[in-house]
């Protein structure tokens, strides 16, 4: 099967930076796919090519068999996207909002009924949807967006940072449909986010972006399978990182939040030999890994607190894990 | 057929914001009578042109000054619009560009032509009163309402080629001072033409806005070397010209167009 998103060297370029760089990448039909980052790393200026409405500096992608920069037209009949910024009509009431993507989505009039009352009734606006959406908070704004975006069904619909803003409750109604929606109408779902809980649980596949470029590229499980251990956070007075790293078995140190971490292979089995090297400890904890850590992994940015002071660091944290 | 939906989709925006924007309505229509009132009272004291007063020879320039600022200003708002609003929805709908072209110059006209027309009320208001002398007949406010309809057309699309093609907000204050003031004073809309020297006078003739004044002053008022100069179909000609071609042009800038 051919891929439904096929990103051919796609790069932009703002003055002399490069923000999106060489990006080579196929989507499958019916997936649905994540893009990670951190902020700045390139994902909305991916999505805003892919969705025709910046031009790229040098490469393209085909969507669903067409050429983002040679058929923009037919690009735009097949997806939606809900955008990262606000792109609905303050002054318009929520309802309304909803009928025009309608209109301009020439979406036949039954249907259009239809699908408004679905769509409300799954962000909960339906007792709201006659207020103008200048009176509506900004989670409830969020939410009609959505709506918005959910609506007419396109083959492959964009969702950049979907749940920013979002309450627990309209979040995991949220992800349902989402998967409701990739499951029974094969509609190929590209998100963006920065919450890994939300990756996790929702996307086939994740992407790591990092400066425009893809640092890695596979499933959640396989990505936390590739780190090669289980996390070990220690507290400890006196912590001789020299001799842990010079434990086989320990594929990585790094500081997180004061503390230090280590992964470990095989965590249970060699805990004893680390806490006896260790000597006393404050507190130590064992856990499997989750995205977070292979965020932080891949993309090296987090407050980090190596010389007891803290500080922001970004330099990417070469690992010694995974060789 | 699908296209047409989007066409209304565009246009019903823009309508229903106008009728909530209650504020931005009573002051398109209060500018132009302060206009009216107080250069057209004040000046009138000792001008007057033709046979009739200052306010009557001033009242098409007025319309005109509505149409001109209401229209240019429309279009180049769509420049936040694409930035913060709801723009970026429309662009990224299966629509062609040209459709979004024509729903935001239908939408546009529309708003500006309300604004004229209570102008127009207003000003028969006046006439029946007395104040302003000014023949309205059937075929002269009809003939008007033609004139106000191919110019805003024109100028509205100016406005939204403007506005697709600027990337930030920035030059908003350049385009008052560069553009709609000369369109406006140099357009016979406050003065009569003829007696403006060289570079001058050959602004106003190429200013197409111009012939929009000259066709209502002539039908409004009549025809004179001071009122209506030139031949209303050589007037009407040469605004249509101009209208179509801003449309042109514009439909060309909207397939230009990125965020
Ligand atoms: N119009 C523009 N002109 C210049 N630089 C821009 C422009 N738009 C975006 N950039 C730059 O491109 C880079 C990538 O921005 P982008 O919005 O794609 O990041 P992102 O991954 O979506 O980040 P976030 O998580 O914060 O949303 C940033 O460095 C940004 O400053
Ligand atoms: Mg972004």
């Amino acid at each position: 099967m051919a891929a439904i998103i096929d990103i051919k060297d796609l790069t932009k370029t703002y003055e002399d930076r490069t923000v999106v760089d060489h990006l080579n990448l196929q989507i499958e039909e019916g997936e649905i796919f994540g893009l990670l980052g951190p902020n700045g790393a390139g994902k909305t200026t991916t999505l805003l090519m892919l969705t025709t409405l910046k031009p790229p500096t040098s490469g393209t992608a085909l969507i669903n068999g067409f050429d983002i920069t040679k058929r923009p037209d037919k690009v735009r009949k097949s997806i939606g996207i809900v955008f990262q910024e606000p792109s609905t009509d303050e002054i318009l009431t929520g309802y309304e909002n909803l009928k025009l993507h309608g209109w301009l989505y020439d979406m036949p009039d039954h249907l259009l009924k239809e699908r408004i009352t679905d769509v409300l009734q799954l962000v909960n606006l339906t007792d709201r949807k006659d207020d103008l959406v200048k009176r509506y908070s900004g989670g409830m704004r969020r939410r009609l967006e959505l709506a918005r975006g959910l609506m007419h069904h396109p083959k492959v619909l964009f969702l950049d940072e979907p749940t920013l803003g979002l309450d627990p409750q309209s979040r995991e109604g949220l992800w349902r449909y989402i998967e409701k929606l990739a499951q029974e109408k094969n509609m190929t779902i590209i998100l963006t986010t920065h919450y890994m809980d939300e990756a996790d649980r929702l996307c086939n596949r994740l992407a790591i972006m990092d400066k425009g470029k893809i640092v890695v590229l596979d499933t959640p499980k396989q990505l936390k399978a590739n780190l090669g251990g289980d996390i070990v956070r220690l507290k400890a007075p006196h912590l001789d990182q020299e001799r842990l790293k010079a434990l086989p078995y320990v594929k990585k140190i790094s500081p997180c939040d004061g503390e230090l971490c280590l992964t470990v292979e095989n965590a249970s089995s060699h805990l004893q030999e680390i806490l006896t090297l260790v000597g006393k400890v404050d507190s130590v904890e064992v856990r499997i890994p989750t995205l977070d850590d292979v965020f932080l992994h891949y993309t090296g940015k987090a407050l980090k607190n190596s010389d007891a002071q803290g500080g922001w660091t970004s330099g990417p944290m070469t690992g010694e894990a995974n060789e | 057929m699908s296209e047409l939906k989007g066409i209304y989709a565009l246009w019903y925006r823009e309508f229903k914001v106008f009728t909530r924007e209650r504020s931005r309505v009573v002051s398109s229509i209060i500018n132009p009578l302060l206009w009216l009132f107080i250069i057209g009272t004040g000046l009138g004291s000792f001008l007057s042109f033709g046979p009739v007063g200052y306010q009557a020879f001033l009242y098409p320039g007025i319309l005109i000054m509505t149409s001109l600022f209401s229209a240019v200003f429309f279009g180049v708002y769509i420049v936040w619009d694409k930035k913060v609003d709801f723009m970026k929805e429309v662009l990224v709908a299966p629509m062609r560009r040209t459709s979004i072209f024509i729903g935001k110059i239908l939408g546009g006209s529309t708003d500006t032509l309300i604004q004229t027309m209570i102008l127009i009320v207003i000003g028969i208001a006046l006439s029946f009163a007395g104040i302003l002398q000014i023949h309205f007949t059937v075929l002269s406010i009809l003939v008007t309402v033609v004139f106000l309809f191919v110019i805003t057309v024109g100028l509205c699309a100016i406005g939204l080629i403007i506005g697709s093609q600027m990337e930030s907000p920035e030059g908003f204050q350049l385009i008052i001072s560069f553009l709609i003031f000369p369109l406006f004073f140099l357009s016979g809309a406050i003065f009569p033409i003829y007696n403006q020297s060289g570079v001058l006078s050959t602004i106003v003739l190429v200013n197409p806005v111009t012939y929009a004044v000259d066709g209502m002053r002539g039908v409004l008022i009549g025809r004179g070397p001071q009122l209506g100069q030139f031949d209303p179909w050589l007037d009407f000609l040469v605004i249509t010209i101009f209208s179509a071609i801003m449309v042109a042009i514009g439909t060309y800038a909207f397939k230009k167009m990125k965020l």
